[in-house]
């Protein structure tokens, strides 16, 4: 959890915003992904979003689907995405690395059981596409219990009471939607006002990262000159992947040459 | 944001599982559906909705040949007399009123067996709203004259590729759709299941089917009956067949699941009889899943009971034991079709089948004077060539 505040204070001092990676464990192959995730690091990545492959994401559009049905094609499970995870780990101990994925896969072997799994691995923070605040209690607890951040979502139209939850829960960094709808660079970000970031930075939340639609650089430069602290891209990157998944090298010179562009717009 | 009005959960199921965007969706819902039961004008106009559109009440059928056994009698609720040609109706005429309530001029649905598609785009035709259905290829191809009849209606029908191409997967693209639309649009849900309140709003707009049948059936027999078969998918006929009788505790309560090619296949829809527990389309219930917590393809020959998870209500009733759940499967309830046609000159709903099924079953072993009550809770019109393909050779 403290990769996260060391990463913040590092950006701040070279007055820069983060850019952070999604992509979703195990896409298109355990072996490739631990490439992929190593290819982002390298390229610059400030931080890591990754997801673990699900059967049913509601909340993504077709090219993250397609990147969850791959991995688990793959025979991806959990368990393996915590032994890629735990690899990166090693390859990298400083970078901030989080997770994104459904209530079941935490349910599963019991919650408590899943963030101590999680920490094992030096994940860093864990968002639960599908746990509103509201649900958020026996999680919360877990995740406090095992020193990981837990990140909220701050859609569009959230309200003060929830902003004022979420500064009060969240850890790490603080999730904001930049538009509604599900993931996808099919439909782009509409960058939120500076008026709204600033709204939002009023309640004192962790770090607000601008995230759903971010595929171009101008999109990564928008958003921290709105007042985020960065943005996370997930769509773009996976389309990459979903496009060269048979030829690794081109795929990971893609890959490379597309985050070191999203960086250097931070 | 404000508090939750009603309670989201049945014990400990239930709850509202879905992303933080929508979230303000279903506090919408719950306001508007709170101020409605408070609006007299809301209740009337439900009512006559019901009465003069819908044709209720459904009359109680008393079958004169069907039972194997003189000691038992088997009353059918014929909601397959209803408008639409199953229960579906009921509720989607309360969800469209509550839809033009909240000013919303646009509806998005999910279907199964294309029930509540066509009773989504009945009541959208009827009530001026615009509608688009989402419904799984491989439900298309089985159930294609509900299709015909969605489009005649004039709804869009969007088929859904993704997952195993059925009910589960055209819920998940109707929520996708939905965290995008929700300004606009209401999502009509067609089941006692989902996130909080729709288990709740569904099973109030349902439960005038138990209402009516528990003032029939002391009509005719001047008491209650020994017990209340119904079929569950998602659960939204049982729920409603069974609310007004959960309080009679001499009423046994039974619900009957999709055992489809036997429940230790893999190929079955019975969540409820897997005894495992988890979260899917927002909420805490009986699912089917692997170990890992990845959902399962539910099967069933009856595609509007094919999906593997069941409304949370359900599970709070096995759980404390006040409703037991069992498990038909395909062969049974195909026989059971079969044989109402023949006995009784009804043709029921597959999924209605499965309830029937399980109620011949029980009057075949009786030993005492027995009162059963099944919910027939719709027509099998739309499972004629299916039914016809799959018996094709058999002599009939």
């Amino acid at each position: 959890m403290k990769r996260y505040q060391q990463m913040f204070n590092r950006l701040t001092s070279e007055g820069r915003g983060a850019f952070v990676p999604f992509v979703t464990v195990g896409d298109p192959t355990a072996e490739l992904s631990f490439e992929i995730i190593k290819t982002l690091i390298d390229a610059g990545a400030d931080a890591l979003e990754l997801g673990i492959p699900f059967s049913d994401p509601i909340a993504d559009g077709p090219t993250i689907q397609g990147a969850n049905i791959r991995a688990l094609a793959a025979g991806v499970t959990p368990a393996i995405s915590f032994d890629i995870i735990h690899k990166i780990r090693a390859y990298n101990a400083t970078i901030p690395i989080g997770l994104l994925l459904y209530s079941n896969l935490v349910m599963a072997r019991g919650i408590d059981d899943f963030y101590a799994k999680a920490a094992a691995a030096g994940v860093d923070s864990v968002l639960i596409a599908d746990v509103p605040l509201h649900e958020s209690k026996l999680f919360r607890q877990s995740a406090a219990k095992h020193d990981i951040a837990p990140i909220f979502i701050v859609p569009p139209n959230v309200d003060d009471d929830d902003l004022r939850q979420i500064a009060s829960y969240g850890r790490g960094y603080t999730y904001l939607l930049s538009r509604a709808g599900v993931t996808g660079a099919e439909t782009v970000a509409t960058m939120p006002t500076s008026e709204l970031i600033a709204r939002i930075r009023s309640y004192n939340p962790a770090p607000p990262l601008l995230g759903f639609g971010i595929s171009t650089p101008a999109h990564v430069k928008d958003a921290i000159q709105s007042g985020a602290a960065g943005a996370i891209s997930g769509s773009a990157i996976v389309k990459l992947i979903e496009q060269h998944q048979n030829e690794p090298a081109t795929l990971l010179a893609q890959l490379k040459q597309f985050v070191s562009s999203m960086k250097a717009a931070t | 944001m404000s508090e939750l009005k009603l309670n989201p959960y049945f014990g400990q199921y239930g709850g509202m599982f879905v992303p933080q965007l929508l979230v303000p969706a279903l506090k919408q819902l719950e306001q508007a559906y709170v101020d409605a039961l408070e609006d007299p004008a809301f209740h009337a106009e439900f009512q006559q909705l019901l009465t003069e559109y819908a044709g209720r009440p459904t009359p109680l059928t008393l079958c004169r040949n069907i039972s194997p056994n003189p000691l038992v009698k088997i009353y059918l609720k014929r909601e397959d007399l209803l408008h639409g040609g199953a229960h579906k109706t009921n509720q989607v005429l309360g969800q469209a009123l509550l839809t033009k309530r909240m000013g919303k001029k646009e509806v998005i649905a999910e279907t199964g067996a294309g029930q509540h598609g066509v009773a989504t785009a009945l009541a959208c035709a009827l009530l001026g709203l615009k509608c688009r259905i989402y419904m799984g290829a491989k439900d298309i191809e089985r159930q294609q004259p509900n299709v015909f009849r969605m489009k005649l209606m004039g709804a869009t029908v969007i088929p859904v590729t993704s997952g195993s191409g059925t009910l589960k997967d055209a819920v998940n693209e109707a929520m996708r759709d939905w965290s995008a639309t929700y300004d606009s649009t209401h999502y009509m849900l067609g089941t006692a299941a989902g996130p909080h309140p729709f288990p709740t709003i569904v099973r109030d707009f349902q439960k005038m089917i138990g209402e009516e049948a528990k003032q029939q059936i002391l009509k005719a027999e001047g008491k209650l009956p020994d017990a209340v078969i119904a079929c569950v998918g998602g659960g939204s006929n049982a729920i409603g067949m069974f609310a007004d009788f959960i309080a009679e505790e001499g009423v046994k309560l039974i619900g009957v699941e999709p055992g489809g090619k036997g429940i230790n296949t893999h190929q079955h829809g019975a969540a409820l009889s897997t005894g495992s527990y988890g979260i899917l389309h927002g909420a805490y219930t009986a699912i089917m899943q692997t170990s890992d917590g990845q959902i399962e393809e539910s099967y069933s020959i009856s595609a509007g009971l094919d999906y593997p998870a069941v409304g949370p209500q359900h599970t709070h009733l096995q759980q404390i034991g006040r409703a037991e759940y069992v498990a038909i499967n395909d062969d049974e309830a195909l026989a059971a079709f079969q044989q109402l046609a023949k006995s009784e000159g009804i043709i029921p709903a597959l999924e209605s089948s499965h309830a029937l099924a399980y109620a011949l079953k029980l009057a075949a072993q009786a030993t005492e004077p027995t009162v059963l009550l099944v919910n027939l809770s719709g027509r099998g019109d739309k499972d004629l060539a299916h039914v016809h393909s799959v018996l094709a050779g058999a002599s009939l």
